[in-house]
């Protein structure tokens, strides 16, 4: 209640300051607004089309997820968490069941080890996919976003085969996967990564190459290591700024430590440097697909537990890492059916932390663009 | 050299362009990429796989049989409360009291097609249906009765 | 052959036996003003479907498909929903200048038609300063941007009203600039005398370099001076969802869109005057056989070609590139093409004096 009145006192302050100092110009971006993917609200200040501040104000889409899950079951409250972050859906269900496993220390047969990286990293294929055609669309180019679309289909189609699914599949449950990979999983990864590689420099081509996308990306938004760090970003952002923090890489969990792949880093910390990271990032997914694609172990995709999943008395925490960074999910139980508490760590409430720092000092049209690549998804922020 | 930097810049810049240019034009020239699909219209060709999950039904044989038996697994897995099991006690023929179900009632607009109520059932009674156009104009018609009227148990299913 | 001033004399010679000079002059007014009207119609009808299609076509889509055959008629259905739309005027809106902007807007687009020769002997105004008139008029339409962004009331209309102003003035001078090129070629700024020019070949052709280089500078400032995509910083709808435009609804809104799209006509069929010789057809030095072969297709059909045929380019534009920043635009505009503009300029001047054009 106390926040509350005073984000709003805040708010009245600064429209009061706009009365006063003629200079000034406050406009509210959202909750309705194109740009902000959702109900994101910033109240910016600005002189001219300079920004010289900008206060998210948050709440619009919040469903006390983590309320709802201290009711539910630890069978159940998985689905719940695909409605977070719905573009790593996946990897947002693969955190939870990890976090479970670790408090039943139940053994993850290997295949349903090797199902789940893959199912995560067609996942961040995904959500990167959705990002670009996304990101253009912020800077006014349309084409891009449907042409990413097509990819993000076959995936998509992939996703639907084999879970059931298209957006929120809740297919990893505690112990390995709901269900056994689709008879044609395996062909239909292959057909996709061979329709990735040959679509990939389109991408170039239509944005990466572009000189207006290059003038607009390069030496905006500039996020040094240290205050990535300071803010807690992680994912894209941080490896933006060339902070190593790849969860995958330094904490790995299910079949991780089984492949190779490169942690992507770039060292410029501007809005291009987040752009490449996610464009190579894919790049690195696929390499991890192709390593796994025909080595999937044989064996159970699920390991034996029992009917009713009851933690030991503890706390036990798990991250793993989302298309959008660490997301780290805590879990405290009595030993009951359900957790007494649930706390979701969510990588997009940081990175979002850090738009008025990055902001501050450039034009309306670099606010949006910096929005794009910090990859905002509102819900996830929210919760 | 200023100016052949100036000079350099301005032709690398419209190179770019015309790069991003030859891609548009090419799909434009090219209508056999186009990958949209005219949904109502292609209704009778129109497969979904066999696990997508649509709505959860309950199939019955031709004798109007059902595989449940009324454990209520089901309704304990689902986490928003859709699925609500009635059971009554059938006579059979033999004398003896026996669970079954009267009405196992499933509320659609509830159901997050989370499929775990399927994962539950120990006797494969219920499954997920590949239909999705669930829209109605009355929400009374998404509170379904699963077993048809006047069914019983199958033979053989404890 | 059957010629449109053979149709006009006609019809001036029946008026002329029924009224009295004053009378047929009204009357011939009326059918111009008529025509005028119809023509604005049915080019904001096929345009909107162009552009629809258009960029269906590149972003892998169907686009309209339901209303009519191939979805054709499409347009005329959205002209009917935006008829029977509610037109809102916003609270402490200036109510005369919210209203008033996009007759203005829609004015200026109708008076630049009047000095456009569509086709041999079509043409409704030829004033001897016919370039000038046009690159005169269509500063105008920042007035009407302005007095709609400051009028509604709303900051993001405010905002894209700024940009617009800023950015309709620096485009100005390259756009004129350009077509002074073609200008010092053709030693008149009349429209007739300019296509007459070009009978022996087009200025795009005939004018070396130079004239190619006025060619692309002045698609480039056209475009951001009729506000399209990558230089639609007044509307930016990522950015400002609708730019100046916001608070338009209804018919209100159907005229500021119809005037963006007639605008874009006029200015592609400047383009196509000053450059590809209007309504003359492709004519080659001295092979009169060819020449003979291409006077067969009627003037009309040479003028629309090229007219949507840079249309369709500027279209492409449109969905192809992203949106460039304000300072980015002003950048461009002072750094860049005022200073080749200029230099190209003095070249074409050198040419034309040398007479090194064919």
């Amino acid at each position: 209640m106390y926040r509350e009145t005073e984000i709003l006192t805040r708010a009245n302050q600064s429209t009061a300051h706009e009365s006063e100092d003629s200079g000034d110009l406050v406009i509210n971006v959202g909750p309705q607004h194109p740009a902000t993917h959702g109900v994101l609200h910033l109240v910016i200040t600005l002189n001219g089309e300079t920004i010289k501040n900008v206060e998210p104000h948050l709440g619009y889409i919040h469903r006390s997820i983590e309320k709802m899950c201290e009711s539910l079951t630890y069978r159940q409250f998985i689905y719940v968490t695909s409605r977070m972050d719905y573009l790593s859906a996946h990897i947002n269900n693969q955190a939870c069941a990890l976090c479970v496993e670790k408090g039943l220390q139940v053994e993850v047969p290997q295949r349903a080890q090797v199902i789940r990286v893959l199912m995560a990293e067609l996942t961040r294929i995904a959500s990167h996919e959705l990002w670009w055609g996304a990101m253009a669309m912020d800077l006014g180019a349309f084409t891009p976003f449907f042409h990413a679309f097509r990819e993000r289909e076959t995936i998509n189609d992939i996703m639907e085969e084999t879970c059931g699914a298209r957006l929120t599949m809740n297919y990893m449950v505690p112990g390995g996967v709901m269900m056994d990979i689709h008879p044609h999983f395996q062909q239909r990864v292959k057909d996709f990564i061979q329709l990735y590689r040959k679509k990939i420099h389109e991408y170039d081509e239509l944005v990466t190459g572009n000189i207006i996308f290059q003038n607009r990306m390069k030496g905006v938004g500039i996020l040094s290591a240290e205050d990535a760090i300071s803010y807690g970003c992680s994912g894209p952002v941080a490896r933006g700024s060339g902070a190593s923090c790849d969860t995958r890489k330094y904490y790995p969990y299910d079949a991780y430590n089984k492949v190779q792949f490169d942690e992507v880093l770039e060292t410029g910390g501007d809005s291009f440097a987040r752009y490449l990271v996610r464009v190579r990032e894919m790049q690195q997914s696929i390499n991890i697909i192709e390593q796994l694609i025909d080595n999937i172990p044989e064996g159970d995709f699920q390991a034996k537990t029992k009917a009713v999943l009851k933690l030991p008395k503890g706390e036990f925490y798990q991250r793993a890492e989302t298309a959008r960074g660490e997301l780290g999910v805590y879990i405290i139980s009595e030993g009951g059916t359900t957790p007494y508490r649930i706390k979701f760590r969510s990588p997009g409430f940081s990175n979002l932390s850090v738009l008025g720092h990055i902001a501050r000092g450039c034009k309306i049209g670099d606010l949006i663009a910096m929005m794009g690549t910090l990859d905002l998804v509102i819900p996830d922020i929210d919760r | 050299m200023f100016i052949k930097n100036y000079i350099k810049n301005i032709f690398s810049a419209v190179k770019s362009l015309l790069v991003g240019m030859k891609r548009t034009l090419y799909y434009f020239t090219h209508h056999k990429e186009i990958i949209t699909q005219q949904y109502p219209d292609n209704r009778d060709t129109l497969i979904l796989p066999e696990r997508f999950k649509g709505e959860v039904v309950m199939p019955h044989n031709e004798n109007n049989e059902h595989r449940c038996t009324g454990c209520t697994a089901c309704e304990l897995a689902c986490p928003n409360g859709s699925i609500k099991v009635i059971t009554k006690f059938d006579i059979s023929p033999d004398g003896k009291k026996k669970k079954a179900i009267d009405k196992l009632v499933y509320h659609l607009e509830l159901c997050t097609m989370c499929n775990l109520c399927v994962e539950a059932c120990p006797s494969d009674a219920i499954k997920m249906a590949q239909t999705f156009e669930h829209s109605v104009y009355d929400r009374n018609q998404l509170t379904k009765t699963l077993n048809n009227p006047g069914s019983k148990i199958m033979d053989g299913v404890e | 052959m059957w010629s449109f001033s053979n149709i006009a004399n006609l019809v001036h010679e029946v008026l002329a036996e029924h009224f009295n000079p004053a009378i047929t002059l009204a009357i011939e007014m009326v059918i111009a003003g008529v025509s005028v009207i119809g023509l604005f119609a049915i080019l904001g009808l096929v345009l909107v479907i162009m552009e629809r299609k258009v960029s269906a076509w590149m972003q892998i889509r169907l686009g309209p498909n339901r209303v009519g055959p191939k979805g054709m008629l499409q347009s005329l259905a959205d002209t009917l929903k935006l008829i029977v739309k509610e037109g809102m005027t916003p609270n402490g809106a200036d109510k005369l200048l919210f209203n008033l902007a996009p007759f203005i807007a829609m004015i200026v687009a109708m008076l630049l038609m009047a000095p456009i020769a569509f086709a041999k002997d079509l043409q409704m105004w030829d004033l001897n300063i016919g370039i000038l008139y046009v690159s005169a008029l269509s500063s105008v339409t920042v007035i009407s941007i302005l007095m709609a962004g400051w009028s509604s009331n709303n900051k993001f209309s405010l905002l894209g009203a700024m940009r617009s102003g800023a950015q309709i003035v620096s485009y100005e001078l390259s756009a004129g600039l350009s077509a002074l090129a073609i200008v010092v070629l053709t030693g008149s700024l009349q429209i007739s005398e300019i296509i007459t020019s070009q009978a022996n070949g087009w200025w795009i052709f005939k004018g070396h370099i130079p004239a190619i280089i006025a060619f692309v500078t002045f698609i480039i400032a056209v475009t951001a001076e009729t506000n399209r995509a990558p230089f639609d910083l007044a509307e930016a709808e990522s950015e400002l969802t609708a730019g100046f435009h916001t608070e338009y609804s209804g018919m209100k809104f159907a005229l500021f869109f119809l005037a963006e799209y007639v605008n874009v006509f006029i200015m592609c069929s400047i383009a196509a005057t000053l450059f590809f010789g209007g309504w003359m057809p492709l004519h080659i030095g001295n092979w009169h056989k060819f020449n003979h072969v291409m006077d067969f297709i009627p003037s009309s059909i040479w003028f629309f070609g090229k007219t949507f045929f840079l249309i369709f380019v500027i279209m492409w534009f449109r969905w192809t590139f992203p949106r460039l920043r304000i300072d980015q635009l002003l950048d461009l505009e002072w750094k860049y093409l005022l200073p080749i503009t200029m230099f190209n300029l003095l070249l074409v001047t050198a040419v034309a004096i040398l007479g090194w054009h064919f």
